[in-house]
């Protein structure tokens, strides 16, 4: 079989293709330059963010480039955007790193260079690495549904068993603040806020990860469920795995019986809470992250004056908003009709 | 299988053989490579029942004149006839259907099957009916049966299990099931391509005991090898391959070992063809 | 007459061992999965009753069809990092198809089918015709299969609500007592059976292995080994594609976010089963083995109450196992 050939006809083609690629999207007609950097270009969630940063972007002016990872965890890729930009001149970005430490150099020598730069959803470390953070409050996030959790519960919650749907067993830090955020709403006393696993109070049935998918979701509930057939409460990281465990529910017939919240407040998330099969969901604005991300380095470009966080803080809160349909006393949040309206995705 | 009459192997060491109708025969056969020649016109002749050494240095055209007998190559001029009739093979697969088997110097056998599969590979059995035609299922136990006989003609079943992984099998083991199959299968000429030269001392011998089986069965073999002893051991007839040409066919009783690898190296000049 | 090619030699017990599993390479995963399902049961006897060892089943069998395919590609010494993709982009084509283009149920699921197909052949024929690597075509197409899978679907999730009833039947579930067995566990057995067949009984079957094996020994012994490999990857596409449907039973909805990991999962299941990465050596019963043991330990260790992060290990030790186990036996001698 003759390989070498054609193989290295292909490996010709692709490079000249990755030239021409480069050269078409250089051209600048003046316009300052902004970077924004996902994770990923998959994800609903940074989908929506881009959108938001193109429309601030074009009307604020600015000429707006979008750099991805990969795949979830792709530093390497993002390094080489900061570096792209700094390239092209760009005035600063926006990131939401893959490797909150890893990244950290990269940044540096872009600051150095006179960027603005401002992370959002996920903060550096340390987090003054970045200008400034945009971002969810995601122990708030946690804290909202926990709190609602109890209120729904009433008399059960001091007897209640909950299943901890979890992120990765990685104790990432959206992960860790979401989970002890939802503890500390629920009244469950967290031990070392920056760990998850380390309670013991008799009320945790159990925790399993999901990958944050329906996939694993589903099997994580099944599986706790096969534990503790008692769960009456379930916490899990986002809105796909809890679709995922509602299905998991429906099959052993306990759809009903169960509490099964959420944090995210993506569209298909909303309205699942309203066809209840999501009790509440707490509400993140990644839209208003990558527009105030935009304004604001649009504002350093004219004036320099750079992005800062609010005195006291080490992060700027984009804000989060409870969603359910079964209001508790005590518990501010939003409908249904509030949510679908301010969703993502 | 054969046309040929008992006792002929016996005659076949003595008799003049130009008056015979040649099995298989090759006039004229070109082929280049770029500016690389490596069949310059070359010729051959196989006889019934006869065990044709092919000889040659490195670069001779060796390789490339069993190719082209075998349909691994097509050669750019020259002709080929099988029984009397031309033809013309584009493909192995061409030159099988005609009756002609070839045993490369790879083997050809895949290890991980075991001796019934590798001996049927390619030309699989199936069950007859619906079974068959439908379900495209296998006759396992049949293909089974056949392998067993045909090793066993030769002289080698007695022994294996026909279920066992040609990979288990000792090297000679694996010469074997190649060489049964190409007696199993080719109903003209046997083409084997340095069979004993990954071989021991004992193995090897073996071997050669398998090609005069296979001759004595009525196939005529074609040899190619580069052990000069195994060659003289035998072969009835030994064409000697030099610079892309046949330059002599000399037999064990005309020369000599030393004459002929003289011919074959250009060191002596080649008797004259009759 | 014999010429005498028998050779005797003693036979220790790590040799005798060794033939063994040479000869049946589903032995040893079979023998993990005995000794893992005794331990589990020991351990919590919850594992051991039929509601639960339902669940295994139903959640090892997305992962088994992928693995089903997988295996096949892998039988000719190749991989196929795209299966996930096709899968998944496979179900955002029946969903959207559904759903966006308002085709109905059957046929959605029937085009749907075809392009997971006609996916797989892509890589088929960049693998004969181009004679690329397995490895690097299948690279690109993941590539390629999950960002065509994110402009179809816009990121977003079709639920199951939106569709015909006819696409997520295969989540629907028989009661036998507590065992709850799903429309889609059939098919994947069936299918498990189906290829079972096609190895052992049929001409395609050897000409599978004998490609793997050793591809220029198999062409040379007359079978057109790139119409062999070409079979299989369309073939695997197709499985992919039946995993598709069954992935919409599973979540009750089409998520274009779902299977980055499935690629990988799928090998590890095949890979646990015994099946050789060098090709020629393995099988389909295997992979089934080798699937539900990555189940079975999932749902074994959570039962146990073992932290989350001890089973990605306890999976990763398998592997290990299995791969090393395989070398040695490749090594078996007469």
């Amino acid at each position: 079989m003759p390989r070498s050939g054609p193989y290295r006809l292909a490996a010709v083609v692709l490079a000249v293709s990755a030239v021409g690629l480069a050269a078409c999207s250089g051209g600048n007609d003046g316009r300052p330059i902004i970077g924004l950097i996902t994770k990923t270009d998959t994800n609903p969630f940074f989908v929506t963010m881009k959108k938001g940063a193109q429309a601030q972007a074009a009307k604020d002016g600015i000429d707006l480039r979008t750099f991805a990872g990969k795949i979830d965890g792709d530093n390497e890729s993002q390094v080489t955007a900061i570096e792209n930009l700094m390239a092209l001149g760009a005035k600063g970005f926006m990131i939401t790193p893959n490797d909150s430490r890893a990244i950290v150099p990269a940044i540096d020598r872009a600051k150095e260079a006179g960027l603005a730069v401002i992370a959002l959803d996920t903060q550096l470390d340390p987090a003054g690495a970045a200008d400034s953070t945009f971002a969810t409050d995601n122990f708030t996030a946690g804290k909202l549904v926990g709190e609602w959790a109890k209120a729904k519960l009433g008399d059960r919650a001091q007897d209640a068993h909950i299943a901890f749907l979890d992120l990765t067993p990685d104790q990432v830090s959206v992960d860790v603040q979401r989970d002890q955020g939802f503890m500390e709403g629920f009244g469950i006393d967290v031990g070392d806020p920056n760990r998850i696993g380390d309670e013991n109070d008799p009320r945790i049935s159990g925790h399993d990860v999901t990958d944050g998918a329906a996939e694993g979701g589903r099997t994580a509930m099944e599986n706790l469920l096969q534990r503790e057939p008692d769960i009456n409460l379930v916490y899990a990281i986002n809105e796909p795995a809890a679709a995922g465990a509602y299905e998991a529910l429906k099959a052993a017939g306990k759809a009903d019986s169960v509490v099964l919240v959420a944090v995210d407040g993506g569209c298909p998330g909303v309205q699942s809470v309203k066809d209840r099969q999501l009790g509440a969901t707490s509400q993140q604005y990644p839209l208003k992250m990558a527009s105030d991300g935009v304004t604001a380095i649009s504002k350093f470009a004219s004036t320099g004056a750079r992005p800062s966080n609010p005195a006291g803080k080490d992060f700027t809160d984009t804000g989060v908003t409870l969603i359910t349909d079964d209001p508790q006393s005590g518990v501010e949040s939003e409908d249904t009709t509030f949510g679908a309206e301010n969703c993502w995705g | 299988m054969s046309t040929q009459t008992p006792g002929e192997g016996e005659v076949l060491h003595r008799v003049e053989l130009t008056d015979r109708t040649p099995v298989m025969r090759a006039r004229g056969l070109v082929k280049r490579y770029g500016r690389v020649t490596a069949l310059d016109g070359s010729d051959l002749e196989l006889y019934p029942g006869e065990i044709l050494a092919v000889i040659g240095d490195n670069g001779a055209g060796k390789s490339s004149l069993i190719k082209a007998l075998s349909g691994a190559l097509v050669p750019d001029s020259g002709e080929i006839w099988l029984d009397g009739e031309p033809v013309h093979f584009r493909t192995p697969m061409d030159a099988r259907t005609a009756g002609i088997e070839t045993v490369y110097q790879t083997l050809a056998v895949a290890p991980g099957l075991d001796i019934a599969d590798n001996l049927f590979l390619g030309r699989e059995e199936r069950r007859p009916g619906p079974l068959g035609s439908i379900f495209r299922m296998l006759d396992h136990q049949h293909m089974r049966s056949e392998a067993q006989r045909h090793m066993g003609e030769l002289g080698i079943a007695t022994l294996q299990d026909i279920g066992q992984a040609v990979e288990s099998l000792s090297g000679g083991q694996r010469q074997g099931v190649a060489v049964a199959r190409s007696a199993a299968f080719g109903s003209k000429v046997v083409i084997l391509d340095e069979p004993t030269a990954a071989l021991g001392v004992k193995e090897g011998n073996r071997v050669l005991q398998l090609i005069r089986d296979v001759r004595d069965r009525g196939l005529p073999v074609i040899l190619i090898s580069h052990n000069m002893p195994h060659v003289f051991e035998v072969a009835d007839r030994i064409h000697i391959q030099r610079l892309g040409r046949r330059v002599a066919v000399v037999t064990p009783a005309s020369h000599s070992m030393s004459d002929t690898v003289a011919i074959m190296t250009g060191a002596a000049p080649p008797p004259p063809i009759e | 007459m014999t010429t005498g090619f028998e050779e005797r030699r003693q036979e220790s017990a790590q040799d005798r061992i060794q033939h063994v599993l040479h000869d049946r390479p589903t032995l040893g995963p079979l023998a993990v999965l005995l000794l893992a399902v005794i331990v589990f049961s020991v351990i919590n006897t919850r594992f051991f009753n039929p509601e639960n060892l339902s669940l295994v089943l139903q959640q090892v069998t997305v992962i088994a069809l992928l693995a089903l395919g997988q295996t096949l590609i892998i039988l000719t010494a190749g991989i196929d990092l795209s299966a996930g993709a096709i899968a998944v982009f496979s179900s955002i084509l029946m969903a959207n198809l559904a759903f966006d283009a308002g085709f109905p149920g059957v046929l959605a699921l029937l085009l749907g089918l075809v392009f997971g197909t006609l996916m797989g052949a892509v890589n088929g024929i960049l693998v004969t015709r181009l004679g690329l690597p397995p490895f690097i075509v299948t690279l690109g197409t993941l590539s390629v299969f999950f960002s065509l899978n994110s402009v179809v679907s816009g990121s977003e999730t079709v639920r199951g609500s939106d569709m015909p009833a006819i696409m997520t039947w295969t989540g629907e579930t028989i009661p036998i007592g507590s065992f709850r067995l799903t429309y889609g566990s059939i098919i994947m057995l069936l299918l498990f059976g189906f290829f079972f067949y096609l190895l052992a009984h049929t001409a395609w079957g050897k000409h599978v292995r004998a490609t793997g094996d050793d591809a220029e020994a198999a062409r040379l012994a007359g079978i057109r080994t790139d119409r062999v490999l070409l079979s299989v990857y369309v073939v695997a596409g197709a499985v992919y594609g039946v995993a598709a449907w069954v992935l919409m039973g599973r979540l009750a909805s089409a998520d274009p976010n779902v299977g980055t990991e499935y690629n990988l999962d799928s090998i590890t299941a095949v890979v646990l089963g015994g099946t050789s990465l060098f090709g020629g050596r393995g099988g389909v019963i295997g992979t089934l083995v080798g699937a539900l043991i990555v189940g079975v330990f999932r749902n074994g260790l959570v039962l146990a109450g073992v932290q989350v992060v001890w089973q990605g290990f306890a999976i990763g030790l398998l592997v290990l196992l299995a791969v090393t186990i395989d070398q040695w036996i490749r090594k078996v001698r007469a």
